[in-house]
């Protein structure tokens, strides 16, 4: 009698400590995974960082859906940093300290990048970033890892394939014109091809700068045919990019290879603008339609992103920074996953010695937290008729030039004579 | 309140919130409130010149900017510590100040506010081509590693010293609003032509008053690099510091040295808990929409409703 | 670099061009400032305000952007009439004008800087219009339409208010009260209705100009700022009060980026042109045509 009542009352007791601990296990697997970063969503960059936005939440949803990560759902906590660096030290102190996320990510730029670096380095905090031009060269921290694919050296990498592409040209170019906007990536930009101007032995006939607001870039055109250059490098933003292919156009700029770095054409927004006045100018793209049996997964993102973007107006065609914003949660992912845990110390290892498999091919990273290998794709506008967008979405509108792996075509020189 | 007494106490009140701060566990307070104490040294330093004084300066940003840079060329030429910036800061600024006034306070006030404007904006295109200190690509400086006095992180240094220069701002802006040059600043806010007949200097206090306001603003940017540990020209320069500057003291009042500090305070913190909780575009919205309606119904800020309501009360 | 005949034609051409869009934008000023005294720091505000509504209409309807400002701009004129009311009767009656004006005016700025993200975001703007890839090519000097167009419209504007203020009656009003308004008040007319008119003329003008900046180049609702300086230069250096003033300062300036930006550095142009104003400061506050 007494041995029944003790087993079962053992076995009550048990029962309870069994549904007990089950209980607690699920409510600490239930909790969320909450990331935390600052966003772009007012200021100057404020198109992409909404359209960056858009795909992580994508991403968020997409792997909610599969069970989320270790069982956890991912939550975002994120603040508007107005693409100001003032802003930064306050958000990711109040993310990391008050709001208590188990993680954090960049903003998007070296703006807002930079600021938070200090604050990453103190707390030996897993930082990975969005398309910041070689902010790492300064604070050499061995967690810090960069989803822009311009390679371990990004300056000079940004602008490889233009290079290439130029001395591909035959006969070889003798004189280079380089010219940008006063502004943070223009600057590096335009420092890497100096640097690739004299490895290549091409004479620096040009190299200056204009003013960000400035009005009318025909003097700019002017000018620079004055020197006859054979190649024309530009690094610009959104709105210095149309004001110098618009004067190129006017003024009738001729020279052999026209563009490079120009911010701005890879958007729905400068593509439909200038339509044809894009043909001939050698750009920098990180995705294109004619690329699309390379990566797969990709159109189906990019099917989603462009139903979301003409709700929420921003650029619908998504080229740019989506599948880049997407493809850096999905190595966290990968990484958080793999090293079952949030431990930063493990997560930078294993992201260090790992490569990922997103949305945008293999990543991996070098030393500096870049990407071991550059693949900026460098490509050519052609066939663009009219203002309309849907073009844009077929393929036939651009070649691209390298890297080798993803070229469809080669340069047609000179630019002013091969502008259709 | 005799002006030591004051300045003593001061001081004493910025060490002790320094010291007691400290034990706040969560470092996001620090971050927040360095950039609140930031507007309040901006706000009482351009009220100096425009609420005593009586003349509009635009260009806040311009002499913010002076005091971020000359840290900055200071830490690129000497590797020089944070002392030896805010000191140099302060003085180039000030001097900026001087050469500014020289320039144009032979004119109307209108012409001086113009002539801000357009030396941020020189200013502005300098730093840009400058690259000894970062030009368009901007500038690292990095944070010492060691933290003095054994403060467990940079930050709770900058908010310290932060503290320390505002409680410093305060005092100038009172002893001077206090003082026979604050008369002569009154009488020449209040109408230059009677004052200059009654013989105030009216030049020479202008000056100097440029001078003052001028420096204080650089004090405030000197410690901004070290804050962010990149400064680059267009967020040094920016609108908004301008336009804080002249928002907070109007709000809070422009007679007297509590003004700007209430005006500071206030809105300060408004877009601070704006910026993490609603955040985006509307905390522009707020500082415009705040600007207009005190400059229109309530022109003498909130100090003025205080006043008023001290004066009915003592009727 | 070679300085050839071209380049140099073409900087000449450049600047003058230039100069003319200058010129809309700062006439407005040139009246609300120079005559009116009024230093309506909102202007830009209002010129970008002109920039979107020509947007809107012309992404719509496909409508030219400068016809379409020319139609809108009564709704500036009454804008502007209204808003010199509340200026008015909160500063200027009560004597603060300079101190307090001048916060209002900022904060206005900020309002319509802000109010314009809220609706249509941060992108940038463009016009298609039908002239804007086309130049005429007259030898050796290029004249790109995007900026004719707008010079000549511009022309026609700052030509026509020069001769509204010299033949009218109304018009010789606004330049009396900016002389002597007791005087004007003593031959009955009210002074405070005339600045009104005149006001409401100058924010017409900005509306206009915003078309012209549209055409000219992509738009945001920040760049305001950027030409906060430039429009009060041309003013100061032409000279307050003289719309021809304003007309050469507009010139100069356009000049003097042009060239500097042809044969020295874009870099440098913005700092030329303050420069000037600057120097205009120092040595010749009235500016170059002023009284």
């Amino acid at each position: 009698m007494l041995g029944n009542s003790v087993l079962t009352n053992t076995r009550r007791v048990l029962g309870a400590l069994f549904i007990g601990l089950a209980l607690t296990g699920t409510a600490l697997a239930q909790q969320p995974l909450k990331i935390g970063f600052g966003m772009s969503l007012t200021g100057p960059l404020a198109g992409n960082g909404k359209a960056a936005l858009i795909a992580m939440e994508i991403w968020r949803d997409d792997v909610n859906a599969k069970g989320g990560i270790l069982g956890r759902k991912v939550e975002f906590v994120y603040y508007d940093d107005q693409t100001s660096p003032a802003t930064v030290p306050s958000i990711y102190t109040k993310l990391l300290d008050v709001d208590r996320v188990d993680l954090v990510v960049s903003g998007y730029g070296t703006n807002v990048i930079a600021p938070a670096m200090p604050i990453m380095m103190q707390r030996n905090l897993t930082f990975m970033t969005l398309f910041g031009l070689n902010v790492n060269s300064k604070f050499n921290y061995d967690r810090y890892f960069q989803i822009m694919p311009a390679g371990p050296n990004p300056a000079v990498g940004w602008s490889q394939g233009f290079f290439d592409a130029a001395m591909g040209m035959s006969p070889k170019p003798k004189t280079i014109a380089l010219v940008g906007a006063d502004a943070e990536y223009p600057a590096m930009a335009l420092e890497g091809a100096r640097e690739h101007a004299k490895k290549t032995g091409l004479k620096i006939v040009y190299d200056k700068t204009y003013p960000p607001n400035t009005v009318d870039y025909s003097p700019i055109v002017r000018a620079i045919q004055a020197t006859n250059p054979e190649v024309v490098f530009v690094a610009s933003y959104p709105p210095d990019s149309a004001g110098m292919v618009r004067a190129a156009n006017e003024v009738g700029l001729k020279t052999r290879m026209f563009g490079g770095g120009l911010v701005g054409p890879q958007f729905a927004a400068l593509k439909t603008q200038l339509g044809p006045l894009l043909n001939g100018v050698v750009n920098y793209e990180f995705y294109a339609p004619d690329l699309g049996g390379k990566f797969p997964f990709l159109e189906q993102f990019l099917a989603k992103y462009q139903a979301r973007a003409i709700v929420e107006k921003v650029d619908p065609l998504g080229f740019y920074l989506p599948p880049y914003a997407y493809a850096m949660m999905q190595v966290l992912d990968q990484a958080i996953t793999a090293t079952k845990g949030l431990d930063q110390a493990k997560l930078a290892e294993y992201m260090h010695k790992n490569t990922f498999d997103t949305y945008v091919g293999k990543v991996g990273f070098a030393k500096n937290g870049e990407w071991a290998a550059p693949r900026v794709m460098m490509t050519q506008y052609h066939g663009i008729v009219g203002n309309d967008v849907e073009q844009f979405k077929k393929p036939g509108r651009l070649t691209v030039l390298s890297p080798k792996e993803y070229k469809t075509g080669d340069l047609k020189a000179p630019y002013h004579e091969n502008k259709k | 309140m005799s002006n030591t007494v004051f300045a003593a106490v001061m001081m004493a009140v910025g060490i002790a919130l320094a010291a007691v701060t400290q034990l706040i566990p969560n470092e996001y307070f620090f971050s927040a409130a360095y950039t609140v104490l930031l507007f309040v040294i901006l706000a009482t330093a351009w009220n100096i010149l425009g609420g005593y004084t009586g003349y509009v300066n635009f260009g806040s940003a311009a002499f913010f900017a002076i005091g971020a840079y000359t840290t900055v060329f200071f830490y690129n030429a000497f590797k020089a510590p944070l002392l030896v910036g805010i000191v140099a800061g302060t003085l180039v600024a000030g001097l900026a100040g001087l050469g500014l006034g020289y320039l144009t306070l032979r004119l109307r006030g209108v012409f001086f506010a113009i002539a801000s404007l357009a030396l941020a904006v020189v200013l502005f295109i300098f730093v840009v081509n400058w690259d000894y200190v970062g030009g368009a690509r901007g500038a690292y400086v990095l944070q010492p590693k060691e933290v003095p006095f054994g403060l467990p992180r940079y930050i709770h240094l900058l908010y310290a010293v932060q503290l320390v220069m505002a409680a410093f701002a305060l005092v100038v802006a009172r002893v001077i609003e206090k003082s026979t040059l604050g008369r002569g600043l009154a009488a020449i806010r209040d109408d230059e032509l009677a004052a200059e007949c009654s013989g105030v200097p009216t030049l020479r206090l202008k000056i100097f008053s440029t001078m003052a306001s001028c420096a204080l603003m650089g004090m405030a940017g000197t410690t901004f690099p070290y804050y962010l540990s990149y400064i680059e020209p267009s967020s040094a320069f920016s609108l908004s510091y301008a336009v804080n500057s002249i928002a907070m003291p109007l709000i809070g009042g422009m007679m007297s040295w509590v003004g700007p500090l209430i005006g500071a305070v206030l809105l300060g913190s408004v877009q601070q808990l704006v910026q993490v909780t609603v955040s985006s575009a509307w905390n522009l919205l707020i500082v415009g929409v705040l600007l207009v309606l005190f400059v229109t119904l309530a022109p003498n800020g909130i100090m003025g409703w205080v006043d008023a309501w001290r004066r009915r009360k003592g009727r | 670099m070679e300085v050839s005949g071209a380049l140099l034609a073409n900087a000449v051409i450049a600047g003058l061009l230039l100069g003319g869009f200058y010129a809309a934008m700062s006439v407005g000023i040139s009246i609300s400032f120079g005559m009116l005294d009024v230093v309506n720091i909102a202007h830009p505000g209002f010129i970008i305000l002109g920039s979107y509504i020509a947007y809107i209409v012309n992404d719509r309807f496909g409508l030219d952007p400068i016809v379409v400002s020319v139609a809108v701009s009564p709704l500036f004129f009454l804008l502007g009439a209204a808003l010199y009311r509340v200026y008015y009767y909160c500063f200027e009656r009560r004597g603060q004008e300079s101190l307090r004006g001048l916060a209002f005016f900022f904060g206005i700025l900020f309002i319509t800087e802000v109010a314009l993200v809220l609706i249509f975001g941060v992108d940038y703007r463009m016009v298609s219009s039908r002239y804007g890839d086309v130049t005429w090519r007259l030898g050796p000097v290029d004249f790109p339409m995007r900026l004719v167009v707008p010079f000549l419209v511009s022309m026609v504007m700052v030509i026509g208010i020069q001769l509204f203020l010299t033949h009218t009656f109304f018009g010789r009003a606004v330049l009396a009260v900016a002389q002597d308004q007791l005087a004007l008040r003593l031959m009955g007319v009210n002074p405070v209705r005339v600045k009104e008119l005149a006001f409401a003329i100058s924010i017409a003008s900005a509306g206009v100009a915003g078309s012209f900046l549209i055409v000219i180049q992509p738009v945001q609702p920040a760049i305001g700022r950027e030409f906060i300086g430039l429009v009060f230069a041309v003013c100061v250096l032409g000279g307050m009060g003289s719309i021809w003033g304003t007309l050469l300062g507009a010139f100069v300036l356009g000049l003097a980026e042009s060239f500097t930006s042809t044969f020295f550095g874009p870099s440098w142009a913005p700092a030329v042109s303050f420069g000037l104003l600057l120097a205009t400061l120092a040595f010749r506050p009235a500016g170059l045509l002023g009284r």
